[in-house]
């Protein structure tokens, strides 16, 4: 290693000049499988106060558990339209909302597969450096034995499993707790 | 603890002690009730860390790279020449990957709602600019050199001047978003947004360099930045 990776600063409180161009809140175009997903939510500070400047993008594998990328071996066949990429900024009222499929499994370290999960990335004014977390499914047999889920004390793996929409089916409640009771886990997983 | 990844694939470097901000950088005050209290929870990098999105040509307009001509007039203030590199930490260029950039006018106000700085908005500056990396990993940004403004968090607080960089790199793992400064800046010293970084040398790195070699003659001085995405792990990981 010769060079070390520039640090991170904050996105500020006027990312949306640089950054709305690449806004996308639909990851899934027609025609693409899966089971269609609304998931929605606020973003909230250590006063419970919502966040009107922050942004959270999303990255995901599709239906079959394959991502849109060079680097992904598995044989399994990729989606015309899906990118499995997302960017959607809060609203004036902190809250966020966003269209995708849920994804199909994909392989974890322990050598068992990973419960179908969004990785995610959180920036905004006032953090420096972005937060990653990740968003699972409720009701997937699959969460028991994550690898990533068991990393987390049990009493705080629920912030990273959205919840049901009573009423509404396909529609899933997930919120980022910055601070304090419910504060939602983050991970260090590099940069 | 290794890193662990799958299939002979290599993760991605973490960050050398005090070389990345802390969440929590008291004298940035927004950062007081928005940085997280409990410790992050170390997490391997899986096969969703060492993908992450790519985006082809259709995502990029060519004439983004050239902020003076946003408008149907020339923007107003000094024209600059923004360059430089993206590579890796083996300083191997990080090809075709996306570079999103804003910034305020040279007299340091934003197009946006939220800033009430009394200064005036340009017309034909938007403060929004994007380009690919080519195959040297290499950018190039043609702008206005933003103006320094003051911002609320302390008193007198001034923000020296900036252009906001976001970049996705090849995976998830390696996705930065920073801020460049201009060489010589009096407000460096006073700064809690430059100041996050313990490491002296870190920071540093976020001040670009005056270049003879990419300034034009009789049109735009040049700066030189270049941007150090993580570099992957030496020895692929264990299945």
């Amino acid at each position: 290693m010769t060079l070390r990776a520039t640090t991170s600063q904050t996105v500020g409180p006027f990312f949306t000049i640089g950054l709305t161009r690449m806004n996308r809140s639909e990851l899934a175009g027609t025609g693409v499988s899966g089971e269609r997903v609304t998931i929605e939510g606020h973003v909230v500070d250590g006063d419970g106060i919502p966040i009107p400047d922050a942004v959270i993008e999303i990255w995901q594998a599709n239906a079959h558990g394959k991502y849109a990328h060079a680097e992904d071996w598995q044989d399994k066949p990729l989606e015309a339209g899906f990118q499995g990429y997302g960017r959607v900024p809060t609203d004036d009222s902190g809250r966020f909302s966003f269209t995708t499929i849920k994804p199909g499994a994909v392989p974890g370290p322990d050598g068992k597969m990973q419960a179908p999960h969004l990785a995610v990335s959180v920036f905004m004014r006032g953090l420096l450096k972005r937060l990653v977390t990740r968003i699972y499914f409720p009701d997937e047999a699959g969460n028991a034995g994550d690898f990533v889920l068991n990393l987390v004390e049990a009493s705080r793996r629920g912030t990273l499993i959205a919840r049901a929409v009573a009423g509404r089916p396909g529609a899933l409640e997930w919120n980022v707790v910055m601070q304090g009771e419910g504060e939602t886990v983050f991970f260090d997983c590099g940069m | 603890m290794a890193t662990k990844s799958m299939a002979g694939l290599a993760g991605y470097r973490r960050p050398l002690p005090g070389t990345q901000p802390a969440h929590l950088h008291p004298p940035y005050k927004s950062s007081l009730k928005r940085a997280p209290t409990k410790p992050l929870i170390y997490l391997p990098q899986t096969l969703t860390e060492i993908t992450g999105p790519t985006f082809g040509p259709e995502f990029v307009d060519v004439k983004a790279c050239d902020l003076t001509r946003a408008g149907s007039g020339e923007a107003l203030g000094a024209r600059i020449v923004v360059s430089g590199r993206v590579m890796d930490e083996d300083g191997r260029p990080v090809r075709n990957t996306l570079v999103e950039i804003w910034q305020a006018n040279a007299a340091g106000r934003y197009l946006h709602s939220n800033d009430q700085h009394n200064a005036p908005l340009d017309p034909n500056f938007t403060g929004e600019g994007h380009a690919m990396t080519d195959d040297e990993g290499r950018y190039r940004f043609v702008t206005i050199r933003p103006g320094e403004y003051p911002w609320g968090n302390h008193h007198n607080a001034w923000r020296p001047a900036h252009i906001h960089f976001s970049l996705f790199g090849p995976a998830f793992a390696t996705r930065l978003v920073t801020q460049m400064y201009f060489p010589g800046d009096p407000l460096l010293a006073s700064d809690p947004v430059f100041n996050c970084t313990a490491d002296e040398a870190a920071r540093q790195k976020l001040i670009s360099e005056f270049d003879w070699e990419t300034t034009i003659p009789a049109q735009a001085l040049g700066y030189r930045f270049d941007v150090i995405l993580s570099g992957r792990e030496a020895t692929p990981m264990e299945k």
